[in-house]
């Protein structure tokens, strides 16, 4: 093959490669991401309908309650609350009072049924989307106050 | 004292580093030989002083010093011996010494086994090392100093997490550190070779060990860590996409790629540059990966509490280590000579075409890792990218690599044709699409994916062992050889054990209570009982079941529910009978009403083998780096006769 025929096939082999990869890259990150609302968002209506997305914050003390493998709780950010249930196993780190993330869909009735509750390594560690919540709802709560 | 002494060690270790990093670089460039000599005494004085530092932080895990304020954070008077070792680098400051304690033992491992190499060479690569070695003492001593002392002292530790007291965990973080730290020498040598501007077939030959040493070490590790996710976990998951274990495969992606690609500038002086940039990408990656692990700026099931302080000092040693590589790159790149040229169907293409796939691959990988890092940065609100979007991905890409692989040691350097290849391929082929076809309906149901998977298997495979027979028949092939098809049927293997995993493993959470069975992928689970059991330092629920298969024996299985005396949080301890063809694997949930229990049972077919192919693979790496050509004393210049005849890639 002569200098220039090679270097365009390899030219165009590669942008095909890459062309290829793109399409699969954005066709995946559309379907595939999960956007974080807090509770408050939530309760304001800001929530993703028909689409699976996650809550970060705190799972409310004494809220916790089980129905054979379903576990009903309730996710806040101290200003607003999300009922959740979830059926399955939840991780060993999942506990009342301590922070949270999980990822599902809002019901009609404004319950969230969790298809996931994210597991942590450590006790101590507070996931930065539930502290951001958090963050967040003390703020609005700090700035509606006169 | 103890404590003081390792302290003072680890700053006689940056004075050492700094020494090594600057005066045999200097002496290099002017050829001083008196500073090209300070190399090896600064490598091997900077590894006693870093190896006394970690002893005395082991001694004082070992002799339960919770006046030092790391011990107290990680340990506990009754913590088992073995894990108060394994606690030494149970978090961030005493892994950080870890690392640089490895990288200085790379450091005296080129030091001693470079004599062959001449000396210029060796205090570049050195001095690289040392550069390296300092930027991370700053770090460990101005933001992460393991010594630091707690007043007063503390009554007993915090404990290590009940998590990591695990005897995976105590050699998991040193292998993928190894692993990690291993590219440095990599991307050492490529340094040295660019300031030098000797690219060429020799300096791919020095290099060629070290990065397949490193690839081993990373294989190893991250194989390790998968293994450790699924038994300790409790989850049965083997992998999970998550950010920290992506720190890892990033790395391993473009190391994979560089050493098919060193082999092409050894055998025939091609693809230098890419090489370069592969050596200085794989290096980059794993600081990366150190600083996505050590930050905390995502999300991630490994995330533990962290400083922010820290990620900015790693990325700022990320930004200088790669902006300053590639400014050497482009001011010494236009020098570099064209190697061979080759055809549009030859090995160097075949090999061309799958590197730039492992790159696209890993660039993907890299994407979907750090878009919620991308997004959050532009204010666009908090995403997170889960497991759908890299399968989805990731897969398609590597589909085309694990096939051509089969036909790459086929091709001939320089120009082949097409129809010698497939000559050679019918018979695998063949087979392929038998096991395709029927591999999946044994198991229990035909669809694309199992199909795909069972194909690409027994494609590799059987092309290989052909391979292996022909040349058999020719004499003993040498050890390069045999390397390189044991790693790729390692591949075939994993990619068996990930379909059959994938396409037939089943699951189920239930509610038992005693005397309770579940039918689970044949098999029978009947739970007897729940007891308490005592552990050294904690107490657990332990279950009692019968495992079962039809006309089988019957197995007990203890699946342990632990809490340890010193955390609040409960632990899952599965049990798994683990065997060639499957594992069945329990492990207990929460207790329910009465004497229920919510229980976790799978059966895993062939999940084993995802961790057996990765063994094959670093097997295959230790093959390749015995290989005798690079035992042998060659000066310089390459001599054709060190290359025994049909010693391939």
């Amino acid at each position: 093959m002569k200098g220039w025929k090679k270097r365009a096939a390899i030219i165009g082999g590669g942008l095909s490669v890459l062309g290829i990869a793109a399409a699969l890259v954005l066709n995946a990150l559309n379907s595939n991401i999960a956007l974080y609302v807090t509770p408050s968002e939530v309760a304001a209506g800001k929530a993703p309908k028909m689409q699976a997305f996650r809550i970060g914050g705190l799972v409310k003390d004494g809220s916790l309650h089980r129905d054979n493998l379903t576990v009903h709780f309730v996710m806040t950010d101290m200003a607003h609350e999300v009922p959740v249930s979830y059926t399955g196993i939840l991780p060993d780190l999942f506990k009342e009072g301590k922070g949270a993330v999980v990822q599902g869909k809002l019901e009609t009735s404004g319950d969230f049924t969790a298809s996931e509750v994210l597991a942590k390594h450590d006790e101590n560690y507070m996931p930065p989307e539930a502290k951001q919540a958090l963050e967040q709802a003390q703020k609005t709560k700090d700035a509606a106050k006169p | 004292m103890t404590p003081e002494i390792g302290h003072f060690a680890l700053i006689l270790a940056l004075c050492v580093s700094l020494v090594q990093g600057t005066l045999p670089l200097l002496g290099a460039h002017k050829g001083r030989a008196e500073w090209l000599a300070l190399a090896r005494p600064a490598a091997q004085t900077s590894f006693v002083m870093l190896a006394l530092s970690f002893a005395a932080l082991a001694w004082s895990f070992y002799v339960n010093d919770f006046s030092v304020q790391y011990v107290a954070q990680h340990s506990n008077s009754q913590l088992p011996t073995l894990y108060r070792f394994g606690a030494v680098w149970g978090g961030h400051e005493g892994s950080l010494l870890l690392w640089v304690l490895l990288l200085s033992s790379w450091g005296i491992a080129v030091a001693q086994y470079s004599r062959t190499l001449d000396d210029t060479m060796v205090a570049r690569v050195l001095g690289v090392l040392g550069l390296v070695s300092t930027g991370l003492l700053l770090f460990i001593l101005l933001t992460s100093n393991p010594f630091d002392r707690l007043l007063p002292a503390a009554e007993n530790g915090r404990d290590l997490n009940p998590l990591l007291q695990d005897p995976g965990l105590v050699f998991h973080p040193p292998m993928l550190y190894m692993g990690y730290v291993g590219f440095a020498v990599a991307f050492a040598f490529a340094i040295a070779a660019l300031l030098s501007g000797r690219l060429d077939a020799a300096w791919a030959r020095w290099s060629r060990p070290w990065t397949t040493a490193a690839w081993v070490f990373l294989t190893m590790g991250i194989a390790l860590g998968s293994w450790w996710a699924y038994y300790e976990l409790g989850w049965g998951g083997w992998w999970f996409w998550d950010p920290v274990e992506n720190a890892s495969f990033m790395p391993w992606l473009l190391g994979t790629a560089l050493l098919h690609s060193l082999a092409v500038t050894e055998k025939r002086g091609s693809f230098k540059s890419w090489t370069v940039l592969l050596a200085i990408g794989a290096f980059s990656l794993s600081l990366l990966g150190t600083f996505l692990v050590r930050s905390g700026v995502l999300t991630s099931v490994h995330a533990f509490a962290t400083d922010p302080r820290r990620g900015i000092f790693i990325l700022t040693l990320l930004v200088l280590v790669v902006g300053s590589s590639l400014t050497l790159f482009a001011w010494r790149a236009p020098k570099v000579a064209l190697g061979g040229t080759f055809g549009a169907i030859s090995r160097e293409s075949l090999l061309l075409t799958g590197n730039v796939l492992l790159v696209v691959a890993c660039a993907s990988v890299l994407l979907g890792t750090l878009y919620p890092l991308i997004i959050d940065a532009l204010g666009l609100g908090k995403i997170s990218v889960g497991p759908p979007y890299f399968n989805a991905v990731f897969v398609p890409i590597m589909v085309p690599v694990v096939f051509l692989l089969a036909a790459v040691p086929l091709a001939r350097w320089k120009n082949t044709q097409i129809k010698e290849i497939a000559i050679q391929l019918w018979i695998p082929g063949v087979l392929a699409l038998l096991a395709g076809w029927q591999i999946p309906r044994m198991m229990g149901g035909w669809t694309v994916l199992t199909a795909l998977g069972s194909m690409l298997a027994v494609w590799i495979a059987a092309s290989g062992i052909l391979q292996i027979t022909y040349r058999l028949k020719a004499g003993l092939p040498p050890a390069s050889f045999w390397g390189m098809h044991l790693g790729h049927i390692g591949i075939a293997v994993f990619v068996f054990g990930v379909t059959m995993v994938g396409g037939f493993q089943e699951e189920q959470d239930v509610r038992m209570e005693p005397g309770d069975t579940v039918l689970v992928g044949g098999y029978q689970f009947k739970l007897i009982g729940v007891q308490e059991a005592m552990g050294p330092n904690y107490k657990a629920s332990r279950g009692e079941f019968d495992v079962s298969s039809p006309g089988g024996p019957t197995n007990k299985l203890f699946p342990e529910k632990r809490n340890y005396f010193s955390s609040t949080m409960p632990m899952t301890e599965a049990a798994i009978d683990a065997g060639f063809t499957r594992d069945v694997y329990v492990s207990l949930g929460e207790p329910l009403e009465g004497n229920a229990w919510a229980v976790r049972v799978y059966f895993k077919p062939f999940v084993d083998w995802i961790w057996g192919g990765c063994m094959l693979m670093a097997l295959g790496g230790l093959f390749a780096m015995a290989d005798r050509r690079y035992r042998l004393r060659v000066k310089g210049t390459d001599a054709p006769a060190a290359t025994p005849k049909g010693a391939k890639a």
